[in-house]
């Protein structure tokens, strides 16, 4: 059973690549590829928090951060191409004699920019990461340092009006490194590529997961003390865990920007943050494709079922969360682990060691 | 781990990657340098389809959130609007079957929304909108699927687009006739208090400009974030500047707390008054403090004495979960679904060129409840009448003043020497 596990994720990651590559842009509409696109975004970020929090224990409530900074880094490079040699409109609309702000000027360049969406969030997630596990931060202390720098970004964001767009945002994005974003097949490339992303991050995470890391990183979110014991520094598999998901959030952020057209502090703040947790707690924090597949569904439950009932939406929202956190700590996924567990032992065994000890595999496969 | 199977691994990783990127350059698309680029046409064709006996426009308002306490209203009477018009048979004899979507007071979900309803729900046109922020998120999707977008609340102008009308007034129909309202009243010293976002920005920039030109101080200028409501100590800087008057572009719920700080710094409407762009009759009352006194900027009030006023209060107070009570936007956004009706009549046809370019025959009208109003079809805004109203007891406003006559919309304040044209020139630019 257990030498099989492997080929079951890695058919499962297939499965998903063949589904998100190849079937969703041949049956979905123009919209509806568009909304599994942004799916695709949060999943991203979502998959890092399975790693940091499902498996490294640490639960990041202020991905919203990295998420920006990816996203703001592309946004601020497209607005530029849009721009061309003039400064942003909006700009000219606050102070239109000021120049470009300075920070702005090394994103005219695409390169710098790619770069930046993947260095800007290493480094933060490092220096940060560094700072607190050193220190040994954990816990709810963790939890609430990260969602303040999330509610600070945003506040900070919101009231530079004419440095980030402010409230409003960036958006009428027209080019995408080159490509007329308003043109149908260049929308697919964009949705490819963050679905081939996100197919990539699961596969690495995977990879993260199977290797002596992974057992590390399970090993220090259970008994961090003996980890220490047994010769092991816990900050520095903590930290490696945070920047993976750091890096994870920004790439998801960065194809957030073509994808839908739009980047406001409301998307990176505290609510946006803790909607990504609830997306990977629903789907089950520790497995491989539970945060990502939890990420989708509440994209999706906000799409259609606050189109159909605008009002409700949040408390049906709410409402899952309690019960998933309340019956099924471990998210939906772990209910295949139940099922499969009553299955071979019958019902009758008390299945409280059982399930743990089948989620406890479930976790390290 | 063996390496065989580590490498077995690396080579699917590669491979899925490797496959995507072919895909990915498969679907090449058009260049930054294509004829395609610039163009505000899509590629591809309209669905709207109105073949059969009805057409379906969309409403876009946010019904949740921050907004949804004013934008609910303008959802109520947009729904009025539709049910008269479909009581009086429709437009061009197709009765109106509308797609209510919430814009949730956030950006991305009205630009998200904007998309669905053009392109999966297939309207002809959307109604709808508050803030500055939800109509620059709508403005690059309806241009890009070359749709409709009825707007229905005023704004800092400065703006235009081809698949945007803009219902409510610009700044030369509100703020401008405020600033020459107060240099009417002697006003010297000027203070400017406003929510941190778009509108109050720009507005702030224009007023700042004519201020100039008028010979009035700009004493002091704060802004708030819109989702805060603590003004203790940006008050107190309006009670250290001591200005003659405030002009208060605070929007939502933010103004509550404006007030309240406003009168516990012992400040009254006798001495400091506001003059205000965004209170109205259904935000009056709602300031938790008496506002008897206070000054606001408007198009449209409920006490307006016109011909076709009686019939649209009337028809409000008796339609399901109104409020009562009649106000600017709210009126303006029964225009534009009016407006609509006219366009598509003119062009007899519900295809956005056609309606653009009955438009741009500047004969369209339409009886509204502020007055004959007539739409500029090269700017796509209408012509108003200007007016100042003082809050009375019953939270109603009496007219203090009036524009001698309806003000033609000038959204780039091209008529207006003071404004310096190299900023027109990057701003119209920018927009193109």
């Amino acid at each position: 059973m257990t030498k099989l596990k492997p080929w079951i994720s890695l058919g499962g990651i297939g499965v998903f690549a063949v589904l998100l590559l190849a079937v969703a842009p041949l049956v979905l509409t123009d919209h509806w590829l568009n909304n599994v696109g942004k799916y695709c975004c949060w999943a991203i970020a979502a998959v890092g928090i399975g790693l940091a929090w499902g498996r490294g224990g640490m639960l990041v409530m202020g991905q919203g951060v990295f998420f920006a900074l990816g996203a703001y880094s592309m946004a601020m490079h497209l607005t530029l191409e849009t721009a061309g040699d003039r400064i942003p409109g909006f700009m000219v609309l606050y102070d239109p004699l000021a120049p470009l702000p300075m920070f702005w000027e090394p994103f005219r360049s695409a390169g710098f920019t790619l770069l930046a969406i993947v260095l800007l969030p290493v480094i933060m997630a490092g220096i940060l990461g560094y700072a607190l596990f050193k220190r040994r931060v954990k816990g709810a202390y963790f939890a609430i340092l990260t969602q303040a720098l999330a509610v600070a970004l945003a506040t900070l964001i919101s009231s530079t009006i004419r440095e980030t767009g402010g409230d409003t945002g960036l958006s009428d994005f027209k080019y995408f490194f080159g490509f007329v974003l308003n043109d149908p097949a260049n929308k697919l490339m964009v949705y490819l590529i963050a679905a081939a992303l996100l197919i990539v991050c699961v596969l690495a995470v995977w990879q993260l997961y199977r290797s002596r890391f992974g057992e590390l990183l399970v090993a220090t979110r259970d008994a961090e003390e003996r980890v220490r014991f047994l010769g092991y520094d816990p900050a520095n598999i903590k930290l490696v865990a945070f920047v993976v998901s750091a890096l994870m959030a920004s790439i998801g952020g960065a194809m957030f920007v073509p994808i839908v057209g739009i980047i406001t502090p409301a998307e990176i703040g505290a609510a946006a943050s803790i909607l990504m947790i609830a997306g990977v707690a629903f789907g089950g924090r520790a497995s491989l494709f539970g945060p990502a597949l939890g990420a989708m569904a509440v994209g999706w439950g906000q799409s259609s079922l606050g189109s159909t009932w605008p009002d409700g939406w949040t408390y049906i929202l709410g409402l899952l969360f309690i019960v998933v956190i309340l019956f099924l700590p471990n998210g939906l996924s772990s209910l295949t682990a139940r099922f499969t567990v009553r299955a071979r032992r019958g019902p009758d065994v008390p299945p409280t060691p059982a399930i743990v000890a089948a989620e406890l595999e479930e976790v390290k496969s | 781990m063996s390496t065989t199977s580590k490498r077995l691994r690396m080579l699917m990783a590669t491979g899925a990657v490797g496959t995507t990127l072919a895909l990915v350059l498969a679907g090449c698309g058009a260049r930054a340098g294509d004829e395609a680029a610039g163009s505000g046409t899509s590629a591809k064709p309209s669905c709207v389809d109105t073949s059969g006996s009805t057409v379906k426009l969309g409403f876009l308002n946010s019904l949740t959130g921050g907004m949804a306490i004013s934008e609910k209203t303008v959802s109520n009477v947009l729904h009025m609007a539709a049910d008269e018009i479909n009581a009086g048979g429709g437009i061009l004899g197709k009765k109106i079957e509308y797609v209510q979507e919430d814009g949730a007071t956030d950006w991305p979900t009205f630009a998200e929304k904007t998309e669905k309803l053009l392109t999966q729900d297939c309207v002809a046109a959307i109604f709808g909108g508050w803030t500055s922020s939800s109509r620059k998120a709508v403005k690059p999707v309806v241009e890009k699927n070359n749709g409709l977008f009825f707007y229905p609340v005023q704004y800092e102008g400065l703006e235009s687009s081809p698949n945007i009308y803009y219902t409510g007034a610009t700044t030369n129909q509100q703020i401008i006739p405020a600033m020459d309202f107060l240099a009417s009243k002697g006003v010297k010293r000027l203070f400017l208090a406003g929510s941190d976002y778009v509108f109050p920005r720009t507005a702030n920039a224009i007023i700042k400009l004519y201020a100039a030109k008028l010979g009035i101080e700009i004493v002091g200028e704060e802004y708030v974030p819109l989702d805060k409501d603590d003004w203790t100590s940006q008050v107190a800087k309006i009670v250290a500047a001591k200005p003659d008057f405030i002009f208060n572009t605070i929007n939502g719920s933010s103004n509550v707390g404006f007030i309240k700080a406003y009168y516990d710094a012992g400040l009254t409407a006798a001495t400091t008054p506001i003059i205000s762009v965004s209170i109205a009759e259904e935000e009056a009352p709602a300031m938790g403090h008496e506002v008897t006194g206070h000054y606001a900027s408007w198009n449209y009030f409920q006490s307006l004495k016109t011909d076709t006023n009686p019939k649209f209060i009337e028809s409000w107070k008796a339609y399901p979960n109104s409020s009562g009570v009649t106000s600017d936007p709210m009126e303006a956004a029964y225009i534009s679904l009016y407006l609509y009706k006219a366009l598509v009549e003119a062009a007899g046809s519900f295809d956005v060129d056609a309606v653009n370019a009955a438009a741009k025959k500047n004969t369209i009208t339409f009886d509204a409840p502020e007055g004959k109003v007539t739409l500029d079809g090269e700017n796509h805004h209408i012509s108003k009448p200007g007016h100042i109203g003082q809050i009375n007891a019953n939270n109603q406003f009496d007219i203090a003043w009036a524009s001698d006559k309806f003000i033609e919309p000038d959204p780039y304040l091209e008529g207006y020497d003071w404004f310096p044209a190299d900023i027109r020139k990057q701003l119209v630019d920018a927009a193109g």
